[in-house]
């Protein structure tokens, strides 16, 4: 029988798949923020899961927002990408400190 | 047995997705391997029955993250190869602080099983269709954070639209106005010339 256990461990797994991937594409931002797309369905799954599993239905309403903060931050984490390549004409991340001043 | 099985597909299937977006080389490939991870978390979501968020992870994370993801690695003209350099350096470490996350996160779950969830193995029977139940909490009881994330997604898109929008100076449009503006006394002259004196401009 699937018990909670299960989808926890998904999520987790989930979850650590997606800090591995921010560790291993240091230069590539839009990796990173696939990543952090990958973070954020893993705390959707937990949500879910628990609120099946508890009966109570406010998980999937704070899913339904963590599922909205999830969209906007990537249309401007997207929109910031694409004005920093038109100014550098690369994403590489180690660039960014010139930004300063 | 069928519910094991499907399961067991759809957490496969979900974390060796997310392995393969991780390692993809090219990052279009890295996209499509997101979207069929999506996918299958939103199985994984049809399985415990909240259908409506199963269906909101298809069409936002799928329909429109997903595709935004994709417009913007087609449309960006970057070397992907060069991006790649600290790849393996950076792969053994990586790979350990994954590990020891992944076993504080299990050893903090499995070390003390308590609590009313891990108690009742099952899923509690819901009264009233998911859609429904959902609908009327989101309407009554968290109308006001509903509303806000209206909020949120309209000043995020105002902001993409600014922050992406560029006044190029080689474009020659019409100016409407001056052209609305424009009066046939401003424009013609009637002049009635002399004979032999030529006229002047």
């Amino acid at each position: 029988m699937i018990g909670l256990g299960h989808y926890i461990t998904v999520a987790a797994i989930l979850f650590t798949i997606g800090v591995l991937g921010i560790f291993l594409n240091r230069r590539n931002v839009i990796l990173m923020l696939m990543a952090i797309e990958l973070i954020l369905l893993a705390v959707n799954i937990n949500l879910v899961a628990f609120s099946a599993y508890l009966g109570d239905l406010t998980g999937q309403v704070l899913a339904m927002f963590v599922l909205t903060v999830a969209a906007a931050e990537a249309a401007i984490g997207l929109a910031i990408l694409v004005i920093f390549f038109r100014r550098r004409g690369s994403i590489a991340v180690d660039d960014v400190n010139r930004m300063h001043g | 047995m069928i519910a094991a099985f499907a399961f067991y597909l759809f957490a496969t299937l979900t974390i060796a997705s997310a392995i393969a977006v991780i390692f993809a080389r090219n990052p279009v490939h890295s996209v499509l391997w997101l979207i069929l991870s999506f996918f299958n978390a939103a199985g994984l979501m049809l399985l415990v029955g909240a259908e409506f968020i199963a269906m909101l992870v298809v069409i936002v994370y799928v329909g429109a993250v997903a595709v935004l993801f994709l417009f913007v690695v087609m449309m960006l003209d970057v070397d992907f190869a060069t991006l790649r350099s600290g790849f393996t350096r950076n792969l053994p470490f990586g790979i350990i602080v994954a590990l020891v996350l992944l076993a504080e996160i299990v050893i903090a779950l499995f070390a003390r099983q308590v609590g009313p969830a891990f108690a009742s193995p099952n899923i509690a029977t819901a009264a009233q269709p998911n859609i429904v139940a959902l609908g009327q909490l989101l309407y009554s009881r968290y109308l006001f954070a509903f509303e806000l994330a209206g909020l949120i997604l309209l000043v995020a898109m105002i902001g993409a639209i600014v922050l992406t929008h560029r006044r190029r100076g080689d474009l020659r449009t019409p100016k409407v106005w001056r052209q609305n503006a424009r009066r046939p006394e401003d424009s013609i002259e009637l002049i009635d010339p002399a004979v032999g004196e030529g006229m002047k401009l």
